[in-house]
């Protein structure tokens, strides 16, 4: 019977991960309310915060930063159409 | 009579039998959940990708001063932070689990599933206020793809909460062990997924 990750790595500091993700999200709600920067680099600010601390989920919680390299390839794969997707329907729409 | 293909099976001097691949790497369960996951990927790409054409094709179908006019934004950071707070109680069930502390496995096990279903609970509380306030399904553009949206995504932590009840059960009844915790991380996978479409969810649908 396979045995459940037995992690031979120690644990990341998870409280520390909680705190970024706290502090992003309180920073992503500031960022929102300004007035004075262009729509555009408001979004990209808020586009680049969120997917910033997506990137902080998946490595440090759901650990795919100590996962092989086959998981790893598995989980990349689909976000390049995910990507292309939204890109090339959003040219109908230019 | 030697029949071949009994010969391949046990191998001899010529024909070795072939070995195992090790494939991912990972045990079966936990496959399964990574595949079920990219498939969700997909399914919430599908969803924000045409919220995404819509919000820029259709400008004039969302309020003039964004989103923020109608929804409650405090109410919704603070579910954020709810949920971000599971993923950290999940986590440390996971790595409870790892080292053996099997004691506190169930707690906090126990206060992601609490804190999830509270994050339901607060979701159903602002549909019910926006609905109040003439805000549905139905209010145009932003109506049906805020509410499909959400709803498909509270529909994903509803059914965590439940199989996470059920993780917990299983952990209070002493099912799992340091050497075999997949259920455990199993549901943590999922769990984590589904705050990390919420982390996009809320950047989008909320604050942009």
């Amino acid at each position: 019977m396979a045995e459940a990750s037995t992690t031979t790595h120690s644990h990341p500091r998870y409280f520390l991960i909680w705190f970024y993700l706290a502090a992003l999200t309180a920073i992503e709600i500031w960022v929102a309310q300004i007035g004075s920067w262009s729509r555009m680099f408001v979004i990209l600010t808020l586009v680049f915060l969120a997917v910033w601390k997506a990137l902080l989920v998946a490595l440090y919680f759901m650990h795919l930063k100590y996962e092989g390299r086959q998981i790893k390839l598995m989980v990349v794969a689909p976000l390049p159409l995910a990507v292309i997707l939204i890109l090339a329907v959003l040219q109908e729409f230019r | 009579m030697s029949h071949p293909a009994h010969a391949m099976t046990h191998g001899d001097a010529m024909h070795p039998p072939v070995k195992a691949e090790f494939g991912s790497g990972v045990y079966t369960e936990k496959l399964g959940m990574w595949v079920f996951l990219l498939s969700e990927v997909m399914f919430f790409t599908a969803l924000i990708g045409s919220y995404l054409i819509l919000r820029f094709s259709r400008p004039d179908a969302w309020p003039a001063g964004g989103p923020q006019e109608v929804l409650n934004i405090p109410v919704t950071a603070v579910n954020t932070f709810l949920l971000i707070c599971s993923s950290v109680t999940m986590v440390k069930a996971y790595a409870a689990a790892a080292d053996g502390k099997l004691n506190l496995l169930p707690l906090w096990l126990l206060a992601t599933t609490l804190i999830g279903a509270t994050f339901v609970g607060v979701q159903a509380y602002e549909y019910t206020e926006l609905v109040t306030h003439g805000f549905g399904p139905s209010s145009g553009l932003f109506g049906s793809t805020f509410y499909t949206m959400t709803g498909f995504h509270g529909f994903h932590v509803s059914m965590g909460v439940i199989c996470m009840a059920y993780v917990t059960l299983r952990a209070f009844r002493g099912k799992y062990s340091a050497t075999d915790h997949r259920g455990v991380e199993v549901i943590g996978l999922y769990w984590h997924f589904v705050d990390l479409v919420w982390i996009i969810l809320f950047t989008i649908v909320y604050l942009i």
